[in-house]
């Protein structure tokens, strides 16, 4: 992975197999601390103790495409090499909540790529779930929710290229607010 | 053009998109959108499948063409990726693999607008002539 835009891509995608029908992301930016950390929660259907400890194991899937799954392993490999950590919590029937941390100015960390980009194609991929995403920088937040942006626009397709790109945008200015 | 940053910002713009998007679909059959399906799982999206989907959105919002691109999961074609599944009205899903930028555009392009046939199917659902 290129970035880290793509492995929330990637997080993303396992809440929607799992059902879930509402995602948070949350990004915290503690520069005074030097701590980044991604937060992924959602309320599918969550997985038992054991799944839970095979799910780092690269060998382990339950996909039937293939035999490899390496979506959790490479976000906790690049979690811990900016001396940061890998929580997975789950409980079956109530959801899954993934906490990464990483060293914000570590060399290896690496740069967050395209998260308005990420969070909107995702999201109106699928425009029944709900995806709350709040970024916070040092003292300042941002709060995206697709219920009440879906609310206001109302009668027009979010899946529309158009509504996308504005969606796209919208995150890209606020998102370029709180960072200056 | 103003930013949008603003809930009544968005709203604004809503407006306009609104009586464009509806003029549109007024011209055409309401039915008649392309569907495009990007794979994005962890294969997908580590070989640029994201790009691939920008890229797609953005050609069909600068060419005007009703469709809609939305991600879906492994399609099994790991080492054909990035892989994506174009639907047009009325007709069988085609399979392609190995999109990046150039073959999104020339996809667009050659078989979405003009309906010629471009190298790069995975022959997924083809079918065989009983006897």
């Amino acid at each position: 992975m290129k970035n880290l835009s793509l492995h929330i891509i990637d997080i993303f995608q396992n809440s929607v197999s799992a059902k879930a029908h509402k995602i948070e992301l949350i990004i915290v930016e503690d520069r005074i601390n030097d701590i980044l950390r991604i937060s992924i929660y959602d309320d599918g259907v969550g997985m038992s103790e054991k799944v839970v400890a095979q799910v780092v194991d690269p060998f382990y899937t339950t996909r039937t495409t293939r035999k490899v799954g390496l979506g959790i392993p490479l976000f906790k490999q690049n979690a811990e090499s900016t001396g940061g950590s890998f929580k997975i919590v789950s409980k079956e029937g109530v959801g899954t909540k993934i906490d990464a941390e990483f060293g914000h100015a570590h060399i290896d960390r690496q740069p967050f790529g395209d998260i308005a980009g990420a969070v909107v194609l995702t999201a109106t991929s699928y425009p029944d779930v709900r995806f709350v995403y709040t970024h916070t920088v040092d003292d300042k937040t941002f709060v995206f929710d697709t219920q009440e942006v879906y609310e206001l626009l109302e009668g027009i397709s979010v899946q529309s290229p158009e509504v996308v790109l504005m969606l796209k945008e919208f995150i890209e200015n606020n998102l370029d607010e709180i960072n200056n | 053009m103003e930013k949008i940053k603003s809930l009544a910002d968005l709203k604004k713009k809503q407006k306009a998109l609104k009586a464009k998007i509806d003029l549109r679909e007024r011209a055409n059959d309401p039915e008649s959108h392309v569907q495009v399906k990007v794979s994005m799982s962890t294969c997908g999206i580590a070989s640029g499948a994201k790009h691939t989907m920008d890229v797609l959105i953005e050609e069909f919002q600068q060419r005007q063409i009703d469709a809609i691109v939305t991600q879906t999961g492994c399609m099994g074609y790991c080492f054909a990726e990035p892989t994506i599944e174009i639907t047009k009205p009325g007709e069988e899903p085609i399979v392609f693999g190995y999109v990046n930028k150039e073959k999104a555009i020339e996809i667009v392009e050659r078989y979405v607008q003009k309906g010629e046939l471009v190298e790069g199917i995975i022959p997924k659902n083809y079918q065989s002539i009983e006897k």
